[in-house]
């Protein structure tokens, strides 16, 4: 088992550090260049060589991949120059990273609470008017821009009927903050209103935000039902005479839900893109709202910082994902 | 790597598809000695199948209308979509959106473009983002898989590298990096950037059915019987492989439209709205969406139907070309 998270880990510090030298060059090959983005285009030469000499990008190459990644290393991104101009890029991502957890959080649990049961309702009832039902809505669920199913209920629930909050994350009653989780920080002050507050607004977000999520692990959940209803040892199980409550919980659900374990980490990193967009329609403060703007006005200390720390939340989420299935899947170990 | 190991990581799901490819071929074989009829090709035995399954049916039927929409849209559209008509009527602070009216049934846009027009003129870009942004991903995808597993070994290590570190980037994210290194951006920066990031799935994928073919009996014996290496790969191992292939294909022609869509969204998209663009025009109407959905929504259903669609006709071939759904 050691062995095995060793290797991954190994794995994942290769796969970081392809991702900054990408990164590096992807900065490089921006329109117009650093220079330009700091400058703007009507800069006189005289100060862009000056510029490009105090930024050393008249060194070679590789000196300046080395100080890119060493200023990484400590966090050093620069300063921001759209998303809040003359904040930090990095102190921007800290300040941001817990609403956009908060959000990722509620959306995966209720996409899980709701495709695990569905999923399996729906394969053990296979082609029932209740199964199709469920696979359309799936179908759909996909299909629609998840940007516009956000527009969609902020206009029908908040615009027109005012029964959530139309953006932001909290509403303006003077919270104490401590962890800047603020449905946790109410909880933490006794402050219970703020805590109601966070959470009306994170309904309408979360809910559209997953849509996606939903979608997909319903659908495993339905397909890994099916494949493992159809197993000798189920049949086993049930000419056994084992009751069904058995056969449920131990032959059937327990294997079944191995695929969606992995589904469900995956979806997590993935998660962040989709948060770009929901979190922009509902202005909510995160960093998928970050990005968004960053995006729009070409902020790119904050795009750095946000990209490789994006990645790198993705590479180790897919790492615990791994491990997790090593402990439940003991066949994975030896490959 | 066992093939039947449910893995479903990223990577894996995508092996996981490429190996029912590996299975057809004995699986054709089998039956063909069973119902004494050899020669029922796979691609016959799918289309049996598939001319009964209604959801390919429902699937297929809006496609096709769907390209024929596209192909003579400009000969249906009642207006050149282009041409703002109703441009008198669009006062920027009281009225920006003309409203319906005789000539023009859902209205102008905040150009005094013909709404409807638009629509259906839009089939034509929606349709060639969505078919340009699958072939160039395919033809990516095709170079690296057919690289991959033409040749095993440390060719398809390194390729493997590249395109797990490329999967490790949420998709939407790497196709916003993408679109916004474009200095102008266009149409065509559009479709680069969302085909770019079906790039390394169509590599693993091919890559992952070629191997399963490197390794079956019919390679061998081409080997043996002395065939040369080009036409081993060309003649006997792609065109085996590329079930699992045409699958994806479909639904990708989903995801890059609606992708595209997310691009104009943030303002990564083709900022030239002469040509109209589904995407394009739902990622525009933002502006206005509280006070005139209806920009919005039209755009927004077509590009769902649509989706669906492909969505729909792509499953039911995956399902009809997969030999586990055939027991």
């Amino acid at each position: 088992m050691a062995r095995f998270i060793i290797r991954r880990l190994l794995q994942m510090v290769g796969v970081v550090f392809v991702l900054s030298l990408l990164l590096f060059f992807w900065l490089r090959s921006l329109p117009g260049g650093t220079v330009s983005a700091i400058l703007g285009e009507r800069a006189t030469p005289e100060t862009r060589a000056a510029l490009t000499k105090a930024l050393g990008l008249d060194e070679p190459i590789w000196v300046q991949y080395w100080k890119f990644l060493t200023r990484a290393l400590r966090g050093e991104f620069g300063v921001s120059t759209g998303v809040l101009p003359g904040t930090d890029a990095m102190t921007i991502f800290l300040d941001r990273l817990p609403a956009t957890i908060e959000l990722s959080f509620l959306a995966l649990l209720i996409a899980v609470v709701l495709a695990i049961p569905l999923g399996y309702v729906s394969a053990r009832r296979a082609n029932s008017p209740l199964d199709s039902g469920l696979v359309v809505v799936s179908l759909v669920g996909v299909a629609v821009p998840v940007f516009f199913l956000a527009f969609l209920l902020k206009y029908q629930l908040s615009v027109e009927h005012n029964w959530f909050p139309v953006s932001g994350r909290q509403d303006n009653i003077g919270c104490t903050r401590v962890t800047n989780f603020f449905v946790l920080d109410g909880l933490l002050t006794r402050e219970f209103d703020c805590s109601a507050s966070a959470l009306k607004h994170l309904v309408l977000p979360s809910v559209a935000l997953a849509t996606i999520p939903f979608a997909v692990i319903y659908r495993i959940t339905r397909a890994s039902v099916l494949d493992v209803l159809g197993e000798d040892y189920v049949r086993t199980a049930e000419s056994k005479g084992l009751n069904a409550r058995v056969i449920r919980g131990r032959h059937v659900l327990r294997n079944a839900l191995l695929p969606v374990v992995t589904t469900i980490g995956l979806q997590t990193g993935g998660l962040l893109a989709g948060a770009v967009l929901t979190e922009q329609v509902f202005n909510f403060g995160g960093i998928g709202n970050a990005l968004a703007v960053a995006f729009q006005r070409r902020d790119y200390p904050v795009l750095e910082v946000l990209i490789l720390a994006a990645a790198a939340i993705y590479v180790i989420i897919n790492l615990l994902v791994d491990i997790a299935y090593a402990v439940i899947d003991p066949r994975v170990r030896t490959r | 790597m066992s093939p039947t190991n449910p893995m479903n990581r990223r990577k894996d799901r995508i092996d996981d598809l490429a190996a029912t490819s590996g299975g057809t071929a004995t699986l054709v074989r089998e039956a063909g000695t069973v119902d004494e009829k050899p020669g029922v090709s796979l691609i016959a035995s799918a289309w049996k199948r598939l001319r009964r399954n209604p959801v390919f049916l429902i699937g297929a039927g809006i496609t096709l209308l769907f390209v024929v929409l596209a192909l003579v849209s400009r000969v249906i559209a009642p207006h050149d979509p282009a041409v703002g008509y109703l441009i008198d009527q669009v006062r920027p602070q009281s009225n920006p959106v003309p409203g319906p009216q005789p000539g023009f049934p859902l209205g102008a846009d905040d150009a005094g473009r013909d709404l409807l027009s638009r629509l259906i003129v839009g089939s034509q870009q929606t349709l060639i983002v969505g078919v340009f942004a699958t072939l160039f991903g395919l033809a990516g995808g095709m170079v690296l898989g057919i690289l991959a597993g033409a040749f095993g070994g440390w060719v398809d290590a390194l390729v493997m590298r590249i395109v797990d570190v490329l999967l490790s980037i949420p998709s939407l994210l790497l196709a916003f990096s993408i679109a916004a290194l474009a200095a102008r951006p266009s149409q065509l920066t559009v479709i680069i950037a969302v085909a770019a990031v079906q790039v390394p799935i169509f590599a693993r994928l091919l890559r992952g059915s070629m191997l399963a073919q490197r390794h079956s009996d019919h390679v061998l014996a081409a080997r043996a019987l002395g065939v040369t290496e080009r036409a081993v790969v060309f003649r006997h191992m792609l065109p085996n492989a590329l079930g699992p292939v045409i699958v994806q294909s479909t639904l990708v022609l989903a995801t890059s439209i609606i992708d595209a869509a997310a691009l104009s969204f943030l303002g990564l998209g083709n900022p030239n709205d002469r040509q109209p663009e589904w995407g394009q025009m739902l990622g525009k109407a933002q502006t206005y969406i509280y006070d005139y959905p209806h920009l919005a929504v039209y755009p927004a259903l077509c590009i769902i139907v649509v989706a669906l669609g492909f969505t729909l006709m792509g499953e039911s071939l995956r399902e009809a070309l997969d030999p586990k759904s055939r027991r």
